[in-house]
Parts: C-alpha cells; sequence; structure tokens
C-alpha cells in the first residue's frame, strides 16, 4: 500500500477522533466513545501503521534501528496502554497514537514529492535525448532509432529538429541552440566542419552531419553520467552525520526510558503523565532529518548547476571549493581566445599582408594561421619557398626574394621604434621584407576573452586570489595579465611544470586551477580543485573536479558561487536538524515543564513531520537562489 | 515505593539490553557470490537491513546483485553505490537487478537513501 494511501485511511480515521477531542473540550461527552476510539485507532493501526511496525521489527532483528523504530515503538506503547486502561475504566490515549501516525505519513507524502522533484534534473537530463534521426541508408533518408544509428552515419537535420547524436558537419549551415546541454542562451552558429552536440537543437538551417560519438561516448551520456555520481556522492561532512545517526535511535529508546523512570519513581509523576512525556521524546526525535539534509541539497544543487552547464562531479568538491584562496589559470585557450589574431599591420597594409599571406600559406604555424585568418587568398604566387629554422620564411614573388619572420632576414629595419612600441605592448611582431628590406610589419597577439576582467574582477570581490601560469615570456604574460586584472603572473613555465607550480602554490594556499588542454591534465589533478573548460579535451574533463561545458570565464565565478551556495545550504540544514532534535527532546522529556512547556505526542509527531518538510523544502529552495556573478 | 524501585531496576536493564542489541560487536559474515561461468551472481534481501550485507565478488568477473526489497519502510526504498553513481529505486517484492563493476579490487560500500542502514561489496582479486 503506498504512503498516500495509508495517509489518507489514518486522515479518514482519525478526523472522527478531532471532533470528538474537541466536542470534549465543550464538555460534551458522547457515551461510549472509548470504545469508537479503540475501533478507529485500531484501523490506523493494523492499516496505516502496520509498515512502520513491520519495517521496525526486521531492523531490530538485524540489531538495526530507524525512524520506523521509533514511530512504532512510540504508537504502540500509547496503544497498548490505551488498551489496558479502557479494560481498566481508566483515561485512554488512542488518539495520540492515531494523531501520530497521520502527522508522521503526511510528513512522508510531501517528503517524497519533494524528494522526487529534487532528484528530477537527470531523467530531465535523460528525457533531452532524441528518440530517432534520419539517416542516410542506401542512398536515401530514412528514420532510424537513435540506438541503431552507428559510427560514421550522416544524419540529415530539419530546422526545428533535435540533433540526434554528436558528429561533426559536413553540409549546410545553421544556428544551433546548445542551452540544454552548455547552458549558452544564445544560439551558435554553425557550419561545415564544426562540431554538433547531440539533443540540442537545429533552429533555421538544414545540416547533414557525419556521427562520431554514439551510445554512452556522447556527450550528454557522459554529463548524464557525471551527475549521476555527483549526485550519489558524499559529502565528507556527512561522515559526522552518519555515525551520529547510527547510534541516534537506540540513544533515544534509551533517553525515553530514563525519562519515563525519573518521571515515574524520582518525581513523583503518575503512569500516564510519565508515559507521555516517554511517548513523545520517542516521536519528537528525528533522524530522517539528519538523513537527508545532505543529499537532498546535493541532488538540488549538482542538478541546478548541471541546467547551466557546470558540472560538479561530487560533494567533497563542494567542501573543498569554500577552502579555496587562490585562483590558477592557465593562460593560453583560458583566459585568451587560444587563437591569435592580428591586431596591428604597419606599413602599406594590403601590399604587406598580400606577401604574408603568400608566403605562409603552406605553414601551418599558429602566427600563419593568424595572418591567413586575416588575408585568407594572395593575388601572389610564391616560387623557391624555403622555410628558415627559427626565423620565418622566404621566397620569391615575380622574381623579387621576399621573406615574413625575423628582422634579422632583413639587412636594415626602418619599422624599429613601430616594432618596439608594439612589443611592448606584448604582441608578437613579424617582420614583411622584399628586396632585404623591411616593408612592413605585422603585429599578432592571442586577446583576452571578452568576459575574463569581469570574472576576475568578481573573484578578486570574493577576497580569491589570482595568478596565471604561461610558457610565454613574462613581457606578455604580464601584458595579458594587466589587460584582465590577474595579481600574479608565473612565465617561461613549460607544460609539464605546470603541476609542480601548482603543487608549489599550495604549500601556502588552497588552489583551483582552471585550464583545458591535454596538457592542463597533470595540474587540474594536483590543485585543491580543478576547473576543466569546456571545451577542453575528455583527459581535462576527466581530471577535473568541476566541469565547465561552455568555454566562458564566467562560469568559473558561477561554478564557485553555487558551489558555496550549496554547501552551505548543506551546513544550514545539519544545523537546523540539530538543533531541532537537541531543542526538541529536553521539550518533550517535560525538562521545561515548570515554565509550561509541554509537547503532547500529537505535537511531537506533528514536528517530525515538519523537520523533515522543511530540510527537504530548505534544499529545494537552492533552484530559486540568486547567483551574483 | 516497590514498584517505583522495581520500574528502576526494569529500566536499568531495559537500557542494557538496547546497548547490548544494538551496539555490541557482531562479526559481519560475507557472502561469496555464485560463480558461472560468465557471470556471478548474488541475492540481496532488503528487509530491516541487507541481507546478507557484505558480498564477495571476484574481480574481472561480470556481476549481477539482485535486490528484493519485502520491507515497506521508504527508508529503504533506494539503494545508493556511491562509488559507480547507482541510486536505483527498489519496487517492493520485485527483483531489481544491479551490474557491478568488478574491473577494480576494493571494497564498495552500499547505503539506503538516507545512509541509515549499510552493506558493501568486496571485490577481490
Amino acid at each position: 500500500m503506498s504512503i498516500k494511501k495509508r495517509f489518507i485511511v489514518s486522515l479518514v480515521a482519525s478526523l472522527p477522533m478531532l471532533v470528538m477531542m474537541i466536542t470534549n473540550l465543550f464538555g460534551l461527552m458522547i457515551h461510549g466513545d472509548a470504545w469508537i476510539m479503540f475501533g478507529l485507532t485500531t484501523i490506523v493501526m493494523a492499516i496505516s501503521a502496520r509498515q512502520f511496525i513491520e519495517s521496525a521489527w526486521a531492523s531490530f532483528k538485524n540489531h538495526h534501528a530507524n525512524m520506523d523504530t521509533l514511530v512504532a515503538v512510540g504508537t504502540l506503547v500509547t496503544y497498548v496502554y490505551s488498551i489496558f486502561a479502557l479494560l481498566t475504566g481508566r483515561a485512554v490515549f488512542f488518539e495520540s497514537a492515531a494523531f501520530v501516525v497521520t502527522f508522521v505519513l503526511l510528513g512522508q507524502v510531501f517528503e517524497e514529492r519533494m524528494r522526487d522533484s529534487a532528484s528530477s534534473a537527470v531523467e530531465k537530463l535523460v528525457n533531452l535525448q532524441a528518440k530517432d534521426a534520419e539517416v542516410l541508408r542506401d542512398g536515401q533518408y530514412i528514420q532510424v532509432p537513435i540506438d541503431e544509428v552507428e559510427l560514421g552515419d550522416e544524419i540529415r537535420v530539419k530546422p526545428g529538429q533535435k540533433i540526434a547524436l554528436d558528429g561533426i558537419i559536413i553540409s549546410g549551415k545553421s544556428a544551433i541552440n546548445e542551452a540544454m546541454v552548455t547552458g549558452e542562451s544564445m544560439p551558435v552558429s554553425k557550419k561545415v566542419g564544426d562540431h554538433v552536440i547531440g539533443s540540442t537543437l537545429n533552429i533555421d538551417g538544414t545540416v547533414t552531419f557525419k556521427v562520431t560519438k554514439v551510445g554512452s561516448d556522447t556527450m550528454l551520456a557522459q554529463i548524464v553520467e557525471l551527475v549521476k555520481k555527483a549526485q550519489t556522492s558524499h559529502a565528507p561532512i556527512q561522515k559526522t552525520v552518519d555515525q551520529i545517526a547510527n547510534i541516534f535511535v537506540p540513544i533515544v529508546l534509551m533517553v525515553s526510558i530514563l525519562t519515563f523512570t525519573i518521571w515515574y519513581s524520582f518525581l513523583g509523576a503518575s503512569v500516564v503523565n510519565a508515559m507521555l512525556f516517554a511517548v513523545s521524546v520517542i516521536i519528537i526525535a528525528c533522524p530522517c532529518a539528519l538523513g537527508i539534509a545532505t543529499p537532498t541539497a546535493l541532488m538540488v544543487g549538482t542538478g541546478r548547476s548541471a541546467k547551466l552547464g557546470i558540472l560538479i562531479k561530487n560533494g567533497e568538491v563542494l567542501e573543498t571549493v569554500n577552502q579555496i584562496t587562490t585562483v590558477v589559470f592557465d593562460k593560453t585557450g583560458t583566459i585568451t581566445e587560444g587563437t591569435p589574431k592580428v591586431t596591428n599591420v604597419i606599413g602599406d597594409e594590403k601590399e604587406v599582408l598580400a606577401i604574408a599571406a603568400a608566403l605562409e600559406s603552406a605553414s601551418e604555424h599558429p602566427l600563419a594561421k593568424a595572418i591567413l585568418k586575416q588575408q585568407p587568398n594572395s593575388d601572389y604566387v610564391v616560387e623557391n619557398f624555403k622555410s628558415i629554422e627559427g626565423r620565418g620564411v622566404e621566397g620569391e614573388i615575380n622574381g623579387e626574394k621576399v621573406f615574413v619572420g625575423s628582422p634579422k632576414l632583413a639587412k636594415s629595419n626602418s619599422f624599429e621604434a613601430e616594432m618596439h612600441q608594439l612589443q611592448n605592448e606584448a604582441k608578437t611582431v613579424v617582420t614583411v621584407g622584399r628586396n632585404q628590406q623591411v616593408i612592413g610589419l605585422v603585429a599578432i597577439q592571442d586577446m583576452a576573452k571578452a568576459t575574463a576582467k569581469t570574472a576576475i574582477n568578481s573573484l578578486h570581490r570574493r577576497g580569491l586570489k589570482t595568478a596565471m601560469l604561461t610558457g610565454d615570456n613574462e613581457l606578455v604574460a604580464q601584458a595579458i595579465a594587466d589587460q584582465v586584472g590577474i595579481d600574479t603572473v608565473i612565465a617561461n613555465v613549460l607544460p609539464k611544470d605546470k603541476a609542480d607550480q601548482v603543487k608549489h602554490l599550495q604549500t601556502n594556499e588552497v588552489v583551483a586551477f582552471v585550464g583545458d588542454g591535454i596538457n592542463d591534465a597533470p595540474a587540474l589533478a594536483t590543485a585543491d580543485v580543478g576547473i576543466a573548460m569546456g571545451s577542453g579535451t575528455d583527459v581535462a574533463i576527466e581530471s577535473g573536479d568541476i566541469v565547465l561545458v561552455k568555454n566562458d570565464l564566467l562560469d568559473v565565478v558561477k561554478a564557485l558561487e553555487l558551489s558555496k551556495k550549496t554547501f552551505n545550504r548543506i551546513k544550514l540544514n545539519l544545523f537546523w536538524a540539530f538543533i531541532y532534535n537537541a531543542i526538541g527532546i529536553p521539550i518533550a522529556a517535560g525538562i521545561f515543564v515548570s515554565l509550561g512547556l509541554i509537547l503532547s505526542p500529537e505535537l511531537a509527531g506533528l514536528g517530525m513531520a515538519l523537520s523533515s518538510i522543511s530540510v527537504v523544502g530548505s534544499s529545494l529552495l537552492l533552484n530559486k537562489v540568486k547567483l551574483v556573478v | 515505593m516497590m514498584i517505583k524501585i522495581i520500574v528502576v531496576i526494569v529500566a536499568v536493564v531495559l537500557i542494557g539490553l538496547i546497548a547490548w542489541w544494538f551496539f555490541g560487536k557482531r562479526q559481519d559474515k560475507g557472502v561469496e557470490a555464485t560463480l558461472n561461468s560468465k557471470t556471478q551472481t548474488a541475492t540481496v534481501s532488503v528487509n530491516g537491513g541487507y541481507n546478507p550485507s557484505t558480498i564477495v565478488l571476484k574481480q574481472g568477473v561480470p556481476a549481477k546483485l539482485t535486490f528484493n526489497r519485502k520491507d515497506a519502510s521508504s527508508c529503504l526504498e533506494r539503494v545508493v553505490f556511491e562509488d559507480f553513481g547507482i541510486n536505483d529505486f527498489l519496487p517492493q517484492n520485485e527483483d531489481h537487478v544491479i551490474e557491478i563493476d568488478t574491473t577494480k579490487a576494493g571494497e564498495y560500500d552500499f547505503a539506503c537513501g538516507m545512509n541509515m542502514f549499510h552493506g558493501k561489496v568486496m571485490v577481490k582479486p
């Protein structure tokens, strides 16, 4: 029988007793009402409370005790005593047992509903998955269930359809809404060669793409896996709680016996009053609130962050985030765009770029890519192309010798002054020359991301120190750091030494490291909290404690903020759960009777129900908490 | 007066019994899974706790644990394997199969949704 049905039965049986109680207050005694109460309460005990009793007995045989033990013992004592009282003509307390069962079940009905909504994040993610796809088979596009799609299949997606799986676009272009996976609210425009993510929404164009990942390898499947793990993990703070929870119920039983004995044997209370105090103690004690304080907050917190494209791996991370003092960033690709751009051209812009582009068209050098991005085609054709190690490239255009690279390739340099100025701005400067003469300069820089400054500022406002690790020279690194406002620059770090630098910082600080590349994996793992940035590789995601699906630095701030909020909520929940028991039990035991403070078993039952509900409710509020970035 | 003294004595005895019953040290007897040619299986009965509460598995052999919940309590309605990211609902009086990754040896705890009842899986080489 479901909790809800049991609740309804006990509510229906309890209501007449409530009416009797009220009429009693006005001095109207219904003849034989004790027997009616006995009948109604027996129904409650037999149907609604039965499972508490069964479960309590099963636990008892295993040397365990839980919440059901308390409810069962509390109500049975009241019930059995009342039968004895009925037969011997004393006052009965049937309604107490029935009301307690009703209130506890009411609490469980609410709790169940709220727990379901707290744990729905994973389900929502799974439901994002498209059910089928239009796959090219034997020259025709046919509808195929998602499980039957294979690697390398070509899938066509029309406007308004979901992209079924991860892949690379092979024809067409479109704007794609990736909000459900990355949390990015603006649609992203994609063209041939761009990656698409399964379960995102194609908005306005028809595209076909080649499937690169299926099944559990897809991004969505991996996110689901991460969130699941995070939600079942435990924060270390809970270890202590568990130890307390394990001994909690037996101790409460002992306290209850003591309460009875002290009231009856030493304070001269009647059997009835002593028993009511003892039963109240059993009923008000709520190990449930302690038990669900952490898991529900963790579920809501990690679920909400997943919606924002922030994947927190486990509960331990939440706790460590609170202790972070320094955030270290990798420079390339994290603080900066990662792809250098041409920022200035000195000299005859058209001619300089045309020569540079013609010479660099064959090169794979990152600087060459930046130039070609600025000037994809050139009218010139280069002959006798030659690469000069460490200096640049040279060749012949229309019989004239030309070069791109170090000024050392020319005999003289008339742009010396401009060159120094650009270099002081931390730009990489290449010279373009013809016939041994420098005819112009191209300045290239890996620009800081648009949100970098805001993000760093935000971290500083939270009292965190910031640092940047880079393989670049001091000058270039410092210029970027100044642009975005980073405190400390650690330049000239070889990729393999990043982890050592992090370790070095850890002697005085608790360090979070933000990075994205494969070579960041060791540093991510070494740091107290590793934050892997979006576009990142699988390895980086594997070693990160927090994974940002989007490539936005503001998400670093959001991730830290949300982790803190979640952890604080856990602490708040635990605090209330403890305080509730710490205050409730003494009141129930009758310590404050002289102040007129008494808890009847019914009120204790209501209190117990409220404590669980308030904890789950407080966790659900995490969904509404404002994030200040 | 006599009754009052008897009540005190009974109370002391009861408290002692509770302490002995719930806090006394007990041997945790592990149960080995049944080994078939390719898989290993074990059944855990969920009724006021996990029985057996310790299951010994062999490393490298795919394992299936069948949970059967007889207990009606909402306390035991979920089983959580923290290390594997499993948080499954156990339908009452029905078999629910959970596959365990046995590639790495070690002890993996499992617990109910509220972490009040505990059991563990030991993967041994």
